[in-house]
């Protein structure tokens, strides 16, 4: 099951191979009857689901059964290393509440990215092969539960991302591919020393050997106590969980890592920037919660309030910077690290209201700022431009435009009866009962106020008002007397269109209902969050220690 | 007074010599196949480049076999000591075989080359007077057989880099390969004198037995092994003996450039590994340094500066040639990583990391050469918009680099991998080691991908709309290098289990 949903995709990708490059069309919907194909595959697992198991390491004895569910794992290489026993590397597969919902965010963003690469004409081919690598890729990561294959799908997400970026992004694509490249491998490769320096300090208690299971690294009891990254080796653990935290951050990307995802969105096409914000990011967050801090609890309790204050920090300065910026798309991709900081305050109130809120956020932002990144599309497409100033009165000519915008700007700034208030609420609600992060919590909170700032401004200045003078578009009287606006060489519909209303509406009712009842997400991740908050908690370590 | 040996000796002499013989089959078989090739270079009238290459092809293919069979026999000298028989050699010789068949590949593909030369049957017997050569290199036990056969790669090296006798830069490269390869020899000459006052033995077993019974002079032997290095750091390119290599492999024909930078390369690293491993004691009793620094702090020293150097200079190369020339100065850096971890882990890591580097690198040099078949340049600007003119070649050549980045699903992502777990296996001594090599690995990531940037993301300078007009049977191997160096990262048992069974070495005194 989680081998169909990873590698459909690519399936989708060898069979566009087949097809010659003329053939657009079926090239579009095999792509997209993969992704729909994923996407019923991710709604079966869900309806499979059981939130009772808790996940995150293995039942007492080792075994993952019974903890992790739809698990698949197959001996891949053996390979035997004379004094240092045998390299396993297993094909080795299984989601739990933290992976779950990750899961059904990436079937359905992939699916919505499918929809918005429809218009793109250039290279269609090229385009949906690496659009079908770049999906196999972020699938995997989630599903991944061998360190090494996580690695492997971790490093084959940049490739195909660097060029989707390079090749149909905008006119500074070059700079933003490679450095989007550049940071990413960066911080990966750390990781590549940390997972094989955990790879000689953990032991799978089923197996008496070496092993590369994330499950086993995230139970401090298989750890051998002189190994490099041991209990006894205090610095190297400290130094390995400082280059893993930089790692997933930049992906996140946390201050002062940022600078690579305002250029690579401004430079994106729409539906990549969707996948960016909507998944990718969500990596980096993910990578801590199940890898970075499980794997380091010690170390993670012993910073949390540098987690925090950087997780304050990208709230605040993210709020600033989409305050400053005249460019639409900036601004949502300033917005996204603001609210990739509440993610980071989340996990640094270490309890379960903060997880929760944290996990819960990152499902919220996936949905929330795909939408606003198909809305900014939207416009683009129309006026060719995305500077605010040249807009103005939008919504008494674009009311269903204008009403999708609201809807998706009010979820961003978390407006109570939309999904990311309550995501945030419980963000809050985490950080301010944990004593470290009390006070960060109480200045984090001026986020929101700066949010509904930048968020509500920008909505005035393009929607409000009449057409400015020097605006995108002109405005003319039609037959019926009634003022419309025209956009120079748009042929389509001036409002939404119907391709454009399949990908917003149903984000849009996710977006409510999972306002108005979060359960069916929250319910699935609670006892997985409660079992990674027992593993990171200090009483159990000192039991260890 | 010198005396005649007795009819007795002269009888045992010619019994070592003939049961030696038995060991040197697929040197005997390449050495014949060498003057074969020039007596049908001689004999065939009219145009015969084909058939040489596709006659060299065969019967460079045809001595696995007999590379097989070496299998059975009992790993031992040979030649009173002069040669040796192990499964360390034996995975040379396979390497170099399979090297020199994908330089008759890529050779033939070459359209400059086949176009500029007149007569080019000594070419592709040189090829195999190379291959002969390097086994040699690998299998050598002593230090005289060890510059001898230095010697015959060097030379040979030498005539194929001038091949484009019509060229000024081919010939300027071969001047050049020819002046550093002699003053290096001349210095590794001088090193092993100094080893044979230290021991009076040319036999590297011997020497290392008659180092640990008697002691020496650590001053002494740091000056010999320095001197040594400079003869076999010049081989694998390693700063700071690398100046010839930007030069030879800008000027030498494509196919040579290839070849020079996995075949000699490894020949190298193999008789580096065999002298240092087997005949100069690291750690234990016999052994003293001056103030740590030996050879093993020499080595380290020659893989941070090649690790640096060549992936900082290649950030701002516009030939692609030269980028690959220098960022194979790094891959020689990162290859010594395995040595200095000085244990079986490392010795797997290091030849497991060459046949990645022989795969991927002729892989990108032989999409360089059906590039320059078409566009007649290897400037990094002439690149400009042929992803979607040859969409294959595109596709392989970015697969290769990203390999040669060390980046997941390649094969050369593998061989980053065992060499950090070698160095790691260590705990936290070599961290640092680990440390400069994947940072240096991110800085290659950027002029790697200089080469993609430009064939993808650039519209091309001069519009030409010729249909791609490669032939098909290239159009399939560079197909084929392309899948194998996905295969094998993902499934690259066979070549790490192939590449273990290889690490043993005779007379090795490292565990």
């Amino acid at each position: 099951m989680l081998s169909l949903i990873v590698f459909l995709p690519i399936l989708a990708g060898l069979v566009i191979l087949a097809v010659p490059s003329s053939q657009k069309q079926i090239i579009r919907i095999v792509t997209l009857l993969a992704a729909i194909a994923q996407g019923v595959l991710a709604v079966l697992i869900w309806q499979g689901y059981d939130a009772s198991l808790p996940g995150i390491t293995a039942v007492a004895g080792g075994a993952p059964e019974g903890s992790f569910q739809f698990i698949e794992r197959l001996p891949w290489i053996s390979l035997d290393l004379g004094s240092f026993g045998s390299l396993n590397i297993e094909y080795f597969l299984g989601v739990d509440g933290l992976s779950i919902t990750m899961v059904i965010l990436t079937a359905l963003i992939s699916t919505i990215g499918v929809l918005s690469s429809w218009p793109i004409q250039k290279q269609v081919k090229g385009y949906f092969i690496l659009y079908n690598l770049l999906s196999t890729a972020m699938m995997g990561c989630f599903v991944a539960l061998d360190f090494f294959l996580f690695y492997v799908f971790w490093e084959l997400m940049l490739l195909p991302m660097y060029f989707l970026i390079g090749i149909w992004g905008g006119p500074n694509r070059e700079y933003a591919a490679i450095k989007f490249f550049l940071y990413t491998l960066f911080g990966s490769v750390f990781m590549l020393l940390v997972m094989i320096g955990l790879y000689f300090s953990v032991i799978d208690p089923l197996t008496g050997n070496h092993t590369f299971s994330l499950v086993a690294m995230a139970s401090q009891e298989n750890y051998i106590k002189d190994a490099i990254l041991g209990p006894d080796n205090v610095m190297w653990r400290y130094a390995a969980f400082i280059v893993l935290f930089i790692g997933f951050a930049i992906k996140v990307p946390m201050f002062p890592f940022h600078t690579w995802l305002p250029d690579a969105h401004v430079e994106a096409p729409t539906p990549i920037s969707v996948i960016l914000a909507g998944v990718l990011l969500k990596l980096g967050t993910y990578g801590m919660m199940r890898i970075n801090f499980p794997l380091f609890p010690e170390v993670f309790q012993a910073s949390l309030y540098v987690i925090g204050v950087l997780g304050a920090i990208n709230i605040i300065y993210g709020a600033f910077c989409a305050l400053a910026q005249q460019d639409l798309k900036k601004m949502v991709a300033y917005s996204s690290i603001s609210h990739m900081g509440y993610v980071l305050l989340g996990l640094a109130a270490a309890n379960s209201e903060g997880m929760v809120g944290a996990l819960y956020q990152m499902f919220n932002h996936g949905t929330i700022t795909a939408m606003l990144f198909l809305l900014v599309g939207v416009i683009y497409d129309r006026a060719h431009t995305r500077q605010i100033d040249k807009f103005g009165g939008l919504a008494t000519y674009m009311p269903v435009y204008a009403a999708v915008v609201t809807i998706a700007w009010f979820a961003s700034l978390g407006l109570p009866g939309l999904s990311g208030f309550i995501s945030e609420a419980f963000v809050f609600v985490g950080a301010f009962s944990s004593e470290t992060t009390r006070n960060i919590a109480i200045v984090s909170v001026l986020g929101i106020v700066f949010g509904a700032a930048y968020l509500l401004w920008s909505l005035q200045r393009m929607f409000l008002g009449k057409r400015k003078p020097d605006a995108a578009y002109d405005l003319e009287t039609g037959a019926d007397g009634h003022e419309h606006i025209h956009f120079h060489d748009w042929k389509g519909k001036l409002d939404l269109d119907a391709r454009e209303l399949v990908m917003l509406v149903p984000l849009a009712i996710i977006v409510i209902f999972l306002g108005i009842y979060p359960m069916p997400v929250i319910g699935m991740m609670t006892s997985s969050i409660n079992k990674l908050v027992e593993v990171l908690s200090p009483v159990v370590m000192t039991a260890l220690y | 007074m010198f005396q005649l040996p007795s009819g007795a000796e002269i009888q045992s002499i010619i019994a070592t010599l003939k049961s030696g013989v038995g060991f040197f089959v697929p040197e005997i078989y390449l050495s014949v196949l060498f003057m074969l090739l020039i007596v049908v270079d001689l004999t065939v009238k009219g145009r015969k480049n084909n058939l040489l290459a596709s006659l060299t092809a065969l019967g460079l293919a045809a001595s696995f076999f007999l590379i097989y069979q070496q299998h059975a026999l009992e790993p031992g000298e040979i030649f009173f000591g002069m040669y040796v028989l192990d499964e360390f050699a034996l995975f040379f010789k396979y390497f170099f075989v399979l090297s020199g068949i994908l330089a008759v590949m890529v050779s033939v593909a070459d359209e400059q080359l086949n176009r500029q030369v007149q007569s080019i049957g000594e070419y592709y017997a040189l090829i195999v007077a190379m291959v002969v050569g390097m086994i040699m290199m690998a299998s050598s036990a002593d230090l005289l057989m060890m510059f001898l056969s230095m010697e015959l790669v060097g030379l040979t090296a030498y005539v194929l880099t001038g091949y484009l006798k019509n060229d000024l830069r081919s010939a300027e490269a071969a001047l050049k390969y020819l002046v550093y390869g002699a003053v290096s020899s001349g210095l590794m000459v001088y090193g092993f004198s100094l080893i044979y006052g230290l021991t009076a033995e040319t036999n590297i077993v011997k020497i290392s037995a008659e180092l640990a019974q008697h002691g020496y002079d650590p001053v002494v032997m740091i000056l010999a092994s320095l001197l040594i290095l400079a003869g076999f750091g010049y081989k694998i390119g390693a700063v700071p003996f690398h100046f010839w290599s930007p030069d030879v492999y800008e000027g030498a024909p494509t196919p040579i450039t290839a070849y020079l930078s996995v075949g000699s390369k490894a020949a190298g690293f193999a008789i580096l590994m065999r002298f240092f491993y087997v005949a100069i004691p690291h750690g234990g009793e016999p052994y003293q340094d001056i103030a740590g620094l030996d050879w093993l702090m020499l080595l380290i020293l020659l893989s941070i500066a090649s690790m640096i150097y060549g992936n900082v200079v290649a950030l701002w190369q516009t030939n692609v040639k030269r980028l690959l020339a220098y960022s194979s100065i790094a891959h020689a850096g990162y290859a010594l990583l395995g040595i200095i971890v000085m244990d079986k882990l490392g010795i797997q890591a290091t030849l497991f990391y060459l046949l990645s580097y022989l795969l991927m690198n002729i892989g990108a040099f032989y999409v360089v050469i059906l590039i320059a078949n078409r566009t007649g340049s290897e400037k990094l600007e002439d690149y400009r918009g042929l992803g979607r003119k040859m969409p294959l070649a595109g596709a392989a050549l970015t697969v290769f680099l990203i390999s040669l980045v060390g980046l997941p699903p390649t094969i050369g992502f593998i061989g980053k991998l065992m060499i950090f777990s070698a160095l790691l296996a260590k705990g936290s001594v070599y961290i640092w080691l680990a440390l400069i090599g994947v940072l240096t690995s991110v800085i290659s990531l950027y002029y790697y991908m200089l080469i993609p940037l430009n064939m993808y993301l650039r519209d091309s300078l001069h519009p030409d709309e010729n249909k791609d007009r490669t032939g098909m049977v290239h159009q399939v191997a560079i197909a084929v290098l392309m899948m194998l160096t996905i295969y094998f990262g993902l499934f690259f048992q066979p070549l790490t289990d192939f590449a273990k069974a290889s690490s043993s070495m005779l007379g090795l005194t490292i565990y």
